[in-house]
């Protein structure tokens, strides 16, 4: 495909044939703040945010939606720029709690970002507000309307992402919010619980119920792993404070982009449950008694080495398992091979 | 899977056989949602009305266990109207004369009779699949815990040969692994024929490279027991002594009062876990491993990708990662295992593993890589048998049609098939516990058809018996034709409906595979 040649900012640049402005841009390293453009979703030019000036064009265009051309002359951050968007934070900002202190997503958050940038404070269109319950009556998500920006990546990603068409805009007007089929809480519709929408969410009007009551956004780290459950392979970010994992977000992974399913996003918990093992036991009289792991391991070489010199190495067998890593079952079958001397070693694979 | 997962959005004709996708393996659910968006047919064979059968063009209503029938009689169609790819049958297999022999008999009529769907939609689909520019056949456990599982692949393999639809872009045989690391546990030899890459134990130059590389005089030469017949000897005192690692067969295997039988038989056991299994708790020691994300290491995925774990935490309490404390047995039994960390280990792995041989830690910090990768500069393999099988040709196995192992009767009059929900994972050891998902699911339930719940007297939400020749469980009746007439279904996540108990522990006589997705039941309403 030919390249395009314009000029951002004073600056001549190339961008694909086809490409939209916001994606020039980017590509030259020219940050344009966007709130309802995502790079893995339809292009929606609801927002706003992305208006730049383009000389010859009457109004503001929305880079995400405009194509470059050749010649074309762009400007992301002339006055006229700078003071719609303001405009268009001061009109969001006007129907947006501003319960920063305790949102869960104080810290990571689109709205509050840009309002910084742009110095929006004040609350020049105050007028009436919503008061929609929030909803939290599932284990996994919250959604609070309140918050809603009507950016439509939800419904988007519900749609192109996850395929399922929960959600959508209902309503008009002032009244129109991001709702189920009849507006019923997701737990009586048809969700999956994937959280793809939590994912893509800018504000904090969809969070993940564990991860943002444990955690301010900063106080985590953020390792990225692969997610343990079914042989997909996902991969997905563990947040950790405090040594201990407080919920799953989402990465750029091979096989799943950012999508996740309900196991994956809101199934860490077991990591820290009450009932993991924190010590050998070792079973005495028909009860288990914790143990050292000298103790351990010490009685667990004797009783195979006795079985083996007794009743040969074919008398032993290990089950190995599809759970543990790569580097695991292959010591598993050295130990089983060279050690235990057989090769009674399998695993579930079959069931 | 011979393709990628990202390939499958770019079939034209995707064939899911026995793969509840949607459920099972949701974020693989979405590429074939996504090929639905672009416009590519989905078929779906599936005794079960699942959400994907939902999605698809058609969904095939098999009577379980009667695949081969189905497969069988799409390659007669193909072959009676001449719609089959005879540059690739003549070019790249051997073995078709034979094929074509034993698929003769296999009319559409023959195939209907036993398979429960019209003949001329077993003609409609085997036009449809034959004349696709790319087509795809996804499937799992469905058609692979039968008796004739083994065979059932074999027929699925023969169809694609058959049509040439194998060994190019989004197109070939896609099973869908169903946990995080089995290919990995099958690519390191944690099998009893099979050294790392499927390196056999009989072959001497290969135990000879092994003994060399682990400095030891010589390696076991006999093939070993499968985890099914080491049960049966742990039944019949030949197995004296197990270690069980991160496995839960006494709820993940067929006949579980035989299994707990054969653990409880057994001189010595240790089983190795993060909690406190069904199993472990029949053992004599308990050592605590870490879990995923308390320890570095890598996983291989269903398409064969390596990818890293990545240590976050410190191990709870005392817990240790499991190769550590493998290293500590056997150091303490004389052979000492000693590595400074988990990528000396993979390296050792890269040395002695051709399709691994150009797989590092450092290379994987770039992403993810699919084997076979023979060198440092390979980028990996997206999908596998371009221009040569393995073997070279690809050789045509024909194979017959047989009846399950066991079949509904009179006393016995429903078949029980078993499978996973959305909301949670295998024997539910972590998908319990996690504050999330069990409160959300908490409940497990008996799928059966309205019209043979109303027969029996059932209505919803009635806790009913399901008995079958081996054991019982109660469980709650949910009323659904997800499940047509004859059928009764649940998962096997939940400790108090250990629905193990019930299934037939016949195998397939190749594979070992178990037939957990047909067994003959009874049901009744519970006083």
């Amino acid at each position: 495909m030919s390249d395009v040649r314009l000029t951002i900012n004073g600056r001549e640049v190339t961008a694909p044939k086809g490409s939209t402005v916001l994606e020039a841009a980017t590509r030259a390293g020219i940050f344009i703040p966007t709130l309802c453009h995502d790079p893995e979703l339809t292009s929606f030019g609801a927002c706003r945010m992305c208006v730049v000036e383009i000389k010859g064009m009457r109004n503001l265009p929305a880079s995400c939606v405009t194509e470059v051309a050749d010649g074309m002359v762009v400007e992301t951050d002339s006055p006229a720029v700078v003071e719609a968007r303001k405009t268009i934070l001061e009109l969001l900002l006007a129907n947006h709690p501003a319960d920063c202190l305790t949102c869960g997503r104080n810290g990571d958050c689109r709205l509050q970002d840009y309002a910084y940038m742009y110095g929006v404070k004040s609350e020049p269109f105050g007028g009436e507000k919503h008061n929609y319950p929030v909803e939290d009556d599932n284990p996994f998500i919250i959604r609070d309307m309140n918050k809603c920006i009507l950016c439509g990546k939800c419904v988007r990603a519900c749609a192109e992402i996850q395929g399922k068409n929960i959600i959508d805009f209902a309503y008009r007007g002032f009244d129109a919010k991001v709702a189920t089929a009849m507006d019923v809480p997701l737990s009586d519709s048809e969700c999956v619980f994937c959280g793809n929408c939590v994912a893509v969410c800018p504000v904090g009007a969809l969070q993940e119920k564990a991860l943002r009551s444990a955690a301010r956004t900063w106080e985590v780290k953020k390792v990225k792993t692969t997610c343990p459950y079914c042989g997909t392979g996902c991969s997905l970010e563990l947040n950790v404070k405090d040594d201990r994992v407080v919920g799953v977000t989402s990465c750029q992974g091979d096989v799943n982009g950012r999508a996740l399913c309900v196991k994956g996003r809101f199934g860490f918990g077991f990591i820290h449950h009450p009932d993991r093992l924190q010590k050998p036991l070792v079973k005495k009289n028909g009860t288990f008694v914790e143990a050292s792991w000298e103790e351990a391991i010490n009685l667990v070489a004797e009783k195979l080495q006795d079985i083996k010199e007794h009743h040969g190495s074919d008398a032993l067998a290990v089950l190995s398992s599809a759970r543990c890593t790569n580097e695991e079952n292959y010591l598993m079958q050295k130990f089983t091979r060279v050690v235990l001397g057989t090769n009674n070693i399998d695993h579930c694979a079959r069931l | 899977m011979t393709n990628s997962i990202k390939e499958i959005a770019g079939a034209d004709f995707i064939l899911a056989i026995g793969t509840n996708t949607t459920e099972s393996h949701p974020i693989i659910g979405l590429q074939v949602k996504k090929a639905r968006r672009n416009g590519s047919t989905l078929v779906v064979v599936d005794p079960r009305r699942t959400e994907v059968a939902e999605l698809a063009d058609l969904h095939l209503q098999i009577k379980s266990g009667s695949d081969i029938a189905l497969l069988n009689a799409m390659a007669h169609v193909i072959i009676e109207e001449k719609l089959w790819n005879k540059d690739f049958v003549n070019g790249r297999t051997e073995n078709f004369e034979a094929f074509k022999e034993t698929v003769k008999r296999y009319t559409p009529e023959f195939a209907s009779e036993i398979t429960g769907v019209p003949a001329e939609t077993i003609r409609e689909v085997a036009r449809g699949y034959a004349k696709a520019n790319n087509a795809t056949i996804l499937y799992t456990m469905g058609l692979t815990q039968h008796i004739c599982g083994t065979h059932n692949v074999f027929a699925v393999a023969n169809l694609a040969m058959l049509c040439g639809h194998i060994g190019k872009p989004n197109s070939g045989v896609n099973p869908l692994r169903g946990q995080n690391n089995v290919q990995g546990a099958c690519d390191m030899g944690a099998l009893p024929a099979v050294l790392t890459g499927y390196q056999p134990v009989t072959a001497d130059e290969v135990r000879a490279k092994f003994a060399k590389a682990w400095q030891v005089d010589e390696l076991p030469a006999k093939p070993g027991l499968t985890v099914g017949e080491i049960m049966e000897g742990a039944a019949e005192g030949r197995i004296k002594g197990m270690y069980i690692m991160g496995e839960n067969p006494v709820l993940s295997d067929p006949d579980a009062d035989h299994v707990i039988h054969a653990l409880s038989n057994l001189d010595f056991l240790v089983v190795q876990d993060i909690f406190l299994t069904e199993t472990a708790q029949l053992a004599d020691v308990v050592l605590p491993a870490a879990s995923f994300a308390e320890k570095d290491g890598t996983f291989t995925n269903t398409e064969r990708r390596v990818q890293r774990v990545r240590k976050a935490i410190n191990p709870v309490g005392e817990a240790k990662a499991d190769w550590e404390i493998i290293c500590a047995v056997s150091s303490a039994m004389g052979y000492a295992m000693k590595y400074a960390s988990v990528s000396n280990i993979f390296d050792e792995i890269a040395s002695l593993t051709p399709s691994y041989a150009g797989i590092s830690y450092s290379r994987l910090e770039e992403g993810g890589i699919q084997w076979p990768c023979p060198s440092a500069e390979h980028t990996g393999t997206p999908y596998l048998h371009k221009d040569k099988f393995v073997r070279g040709l690809g050789k045509f196995n024909p194979v017959e049609y047989i009846p399950p192992a066991e079949q509904p009767d009179e006393e016995y009059p429903l078949v029980l098939t078993t499978g996973r929900r959305h909301f949670h994972y295998h024997t539910g050891t972590m998908t319990q516990r996690t504050g999330a998902l069990e409160v959300y699911y908490g409940t497990e339930y008996l799928e059966i058809n309205p019209v043979d719940a109303s027969a029996l007297g059932i209505a919803e939400d009635d806790m009913v018996l399901v008995k079958s020749r081996r054991g019982e469980v109660r469980v709650k009746a949910r009323l659904t034709d997800v499940v047509p007439r004859g059928v009764v279904f649940t998962s096997f996540h939940f400790p108090d409906v250990a629905i193990n108990k019930l299934t037939n522990a016949a195998v397939d006589p190749l594979a070992k595979i178990p037939e957990l997705k047909v067994c003959a039941v009874k049901v009744e309403k519970a006083s």
